[in-house]
């Protein structure tokens, strides 16, 4: 009997031991990450100043030289106008399903936005090819007198839009839950319509939240990768507008990295656009994040 | 029984003698298969407290909240029969329900005061009613400050964002704010059930107050709160009007052994 | 009031309502169109690639190279995708439940250290995928191991660690203390209390986690870009690249002959029809579950 209950005793500290180590672990993913890429990068770091690097246009890695503006401006272009597009549609799609809908619309969107946040990015990218290329080529690039093959910023943007949508959706949607139906019971009973509780109560009490899922979004797309590589084009010069193709950092490690593992300079100009990126969604996030907690604590 | 005697009504209030502010008849409720009020029929005289009792769940918030028609709120609930507010039904009439609800001030259990300064939460239902002169609103609001005694503690910070207010601060707030719209009733939904036992004094002292000019009406499952203020009373049991009357008969003469059991204690 | 402002206050009072029905149809418009969007998505993918399916190309491997060889189908990746998907998915859970469960009983007490936890597991989540996958063939050179399926297994896993971890902690969460307490005044070890007692309560959410995992890990490309590489042959170790599904579907994509656009689209319709089917059993599971849970 007390072999038993020290046995168990000693399987629960094992257990407990090894937990704790993985648990560790993990606290360490991003460290180990972080350090790893400015390892690899400091290599290119140590003879091109980072001003240097983040402000020259000029991408020749044959010849040495690292201008990551082009794709600097591409991947900002992209993404703020993805979120221009799916922002808006997002907010008045929560605000619909929160405080209009009927339960059969409900009923329908949940899966909906399950589902497209389950895609993979791929199938987007094929999608895009399928259905926005063509589009922007033969529909709305002419509206505007341009010619283009339709592989552009705005393309790449369309598709990245419709991937964060569900992203951006199903935190506004918790947001716009978990403020108390009192509160609008309060403003109602002071003789305000639905609209203007909405207008004037929900949206102000929202507000902080719909900036923190804006700045989520924001980042999950700063990150995408293979769907957005798949329509934007993919020409290393700074985009003259948004039917002009791009060239936005992950796709640049997307499709160089691997192959150019000989030019050690090449590789660490890779890794320092992974840090890049790594760094400014890291940063985005952890705003957005604080930004929530915060609003969370004060209304709570 | 000290507590529940109710000392300061000497002369029983009969029922029938009194003007009626709200009737209600058939009143049945259900969200889905759930029945969540069965066919009550009560009604409430004018200028007068009356006290909703009884155990929690038993359907007195949703019976409140019905009077105020925010039970359109929810899509999903079944509302049918009468409520009568000085003859007119709010429940079929054409009125706009916003001006039926900005006859009643709402307070709830917990104090939710709108994202706003003290200020620009009282100017908030005067601006709806589309007063939005500032020296008109500036007198109003202070009057109505004062008259939820208010006034002297927020003079100095009435721009100061109003969840920087005590809990109980913030629940006088609300009242101010709800007698601002001018209503001739207040809706109260255990409204100290939140607050320390001086700030519930405080609110229970301002209905008292307050019943000359207002028809109170008071969800509580505290006997001895009802006992207090109570000049009618409504008990309610599983979703049923069990028992209403003057609040001297309900606890002194109860008519039916649930009220009798309720009233022992031997219902929670 | 005065009849001026009397009038001021109607006009404004119908301005708000005619504002209230603009933004109705178009709130009512953005909802349809999330909608209509994902119906888009589905019908151009069948459309493409229905007419690219048939029994050969889901039984046999491409022939005479994926990117020019008109022969052959899409075996290849389908086999090496559910090999990845499972071993990434496993390997995340083997690591991922005891963390969840660490996370929930035995520091049940540091609130604020389980937050910190919560809050550097949502960052990890952010983190883009390519930065995993080129992170991780670095170290792969670095120690000289060549494109594989091991090399990809442990990229992804960690890449959906993060997510695994949460959503098992998000159903333990949820789950009450007292059923914890009830654990220990049995008499149990904190061991036994999560591997018997919580673990089962939590059951059906773990398994949508699982289901959220293996369809992460299924369809990312990014991470797995460099490190599975790209075979025609399905492998048969762990050392071998590795074809996926997404990978399958972007390299042959761009090919310029038909016959190999068309593996391309019937990888694509493959992998859809893969995810839909983890979305709504995992759909399923949570309905049920809501259905059948005890509440304390």
């Amino acid at each position: 009997m007390k072999g038993i209950i020290l046995s168990r005793k000693i399987k629960n500290k094992l257990n407990a031991t090894w937990m704790t180590i993985w648990t560790v672990f993990i606290f360490f993913i991003p460290l180990l990450l972080t350090a790893g890429l400015i390892l690899k990068s400091s290599i290119l770091l140590k003879d091109h100043s980072f001003f240097n690097l983040v402000t020259s246009s000029i991408w020749k890695p044959l010849s040495g030289e690292f201008g990551f503006l082009p794709f600097i401006i591409s991947s900002l272009l992209v993404t703020v106008l993805a979120l221009l597009i799916a922002g808006p549609v997002c907010l008045l799609s929560a605000i619909h399903l929160t405080q209009y809908a009927n339960r059969y619309i409900l009923q329908i969107m949940q899966p909906v936005i399950d589902i497209l946040a389950g895609l993979p990015s791929v199938i987007y990218g094929v999608w895009g090819i399928i259905i926005i290329v063509p589009f922007i080529s033969e529909k709305i690039a002419p509206l505007f007198g341009i010619q283009t093959s339709g592989y552009t910023i705005i393309s790449g943007a369309l598709v990245l839009s419709v991937m964060i949508i569900p992203f951006i959706l199903n935190i506004l949607l918790d947001i716009f839950n978990a403020i108390p139906k009192e509160l609008q019971e309060a403003s109602l009973s002071l003789g305000a319509s639905q609209w203007y509780t909405i207008k004037f109560v929900l949206i102000k009490k929202a507000f902080p939240g719909v900036v923190s899922a804006m700045g989520l979004g924001l980042s999950r797309a700063f990150g995408e990768t293979i769907a957005v590589l798949m329509v934007v084009g993919n020409v290393a010069s700074i985009p003259k507008g948004i039917f002009q193709p791009g060239y936005p950092l992950p796709a640049l490690i997307a499709n160089n990295y691997g192959e150019m593992l000989s030019i050690p300079l090449y590789d660490s100009a890779l890794m320092l656009a992974a840090l890049f990126l790594l760094i400014l969604v890291i940063a985005f996030n952890l705003i957005s994040r604080l930004l929530i907690i915060r609003y969370e604590k004060r209304f709570a | 029984m000290e507590t529940l005697s109710v000392s300061k009504k000497v002369i029983p209030i009969t029922n029938y003698q009194i003007p009626k502010k709200i009737q209600i008849e058939n009143l049945n409720l259900k969200i889905g298969k759930k029945h969540i009020l069965k066919d009550i029929s009560v009604s409430v005289p004018k200028n007068k407290i009356t006290v909703i009792l009884g155990p929690s769940g038993c359907g007195k918030t949703t019976l409140l909240k019905s009077m105020n028609r925010l039970t359109d709120m929810y899509p999903d609930m079944e509302v049918t029969g009468k409520i009568c507010i000085d003859d007119e039904d709010i429940l079929h009439s054409g009125t706009d329900v916003t001006n039926i609800r900005k006859r009643m001030g709402l307070l709830s259990q917990r104090p939710y005061p709108l994202p706003m300064s003290i200020y620009k939460n009282i100017a908030y239902g005067l601006k709806i009613s589309g007063r939005r002169k500032k020296r008109f609103l500036e007198k109003r609001i202070r009057h109505y400050l004062i008259q939820a005694s208010l006034w002297d503690e927020v003079k100095d910070r009435l721009r100061e964002p109003a969840s920087s207010l005590s809990i109980g601060q913030q629940q006088r707030l609300c009242l101010a704010r709800g007698l601002a719209v001018d209503p001739d009733i207040i809706l109260a939904d255990e409204p100290t059930s939140a607050l320390d036992p001086i700030s519930s004094q405080e609110i229970e002292k301002k209905f008292l107050e307050l019943k000359n000019g207002y028809t109170i009406v008071m969800v509580t499952h505290v006997l001895r709160q009802a006992a207090r203020i109570a000049d009618y009373v409504i008990f309610m049991y599983l979703g049923e009007v069990i028992e209403q009357g003057p609040a001297y008969e309900f606890f002194n003469n109860p008519k039916t052994e649930i009220t009798r059991a309720y009233l022992r204690g031997s219902i929670n | 009031m005065k009849r001026g402002s009397l009038n001021k206050y109607y006009l404004r009072k119908i301005s708000l309502k005619a504002e209230e029905i603009f933004f109705r149809a178009t709130m009512l418009f953005s909802s349809c169109i999330i909608i209509f969007i994902l119906l888009l998505i589905i019908y151009s993918i069948l459309q493409k690639g229905l007419p690219s399916l048939s029994i050969d190309m889901l039984t046999q491997t491409p022939k005479g190279g994926f990117y020019f060889g008109k022969e052959g189908g899409i075996l290849n990746a389908i086999i090496g995708s559910i090999y990845l998907s499972l071993g990434a998915t496993s390997l995340a859970f083997i690591i991922g439940l005891p963390v969840a469960l660490f996370m929930n009983i035995w520091l049940s007490h540091k609130k604020k250290l389980v937050n910190s936890f919560r809050f550097i597991l949502d960052l990890l989540w952010g983190i883009p995928s390519i930065v995993y996958g080129a992170f991780g063939f670095t170290v792969m050179i670095y120690f000289g191991i060549k494109a594989s399926l091991i090399g990809g297994i442990v990229v992804v896993s960690l890449f959906i660690l993060p997510i695994m971890i949460r959503a098992i902690d998000e159903g333990l969460k949820s789950s009450s203390v007292g059923l914890i307490e009830a654990s220990y005044s049995l008499g149990s070890t904190k061991t036994e209390t999560a591997f018997k007692v919580m673990m089962k309560q939590c059951l059906p959410c773990i398994i949508t986690a699982v289901l959220l995992s293996f369809g992460r890990s299924i369809g990312d490309a990014a991470s797995v870009l460099f490190t599975t590489g790209f075979t025609d042959h399905i492998p048969t170790s762990l050392t071998q690249p590795t074809a996926t599904l997404p990978l399958s579907i972007f390299f042959q994509l761009s090919s310029p002959i038909p016959e190999v656009k068309s593996r391309a689209y019937a990888a694509a319709l493959v992998l859809t029809v893969i995810i839909l089917i983890i979305s709504l059993s995992s759909r399923l599971f949570t309905i049920k579950y809501k259905k059948n849970r005890i509440n304390f």
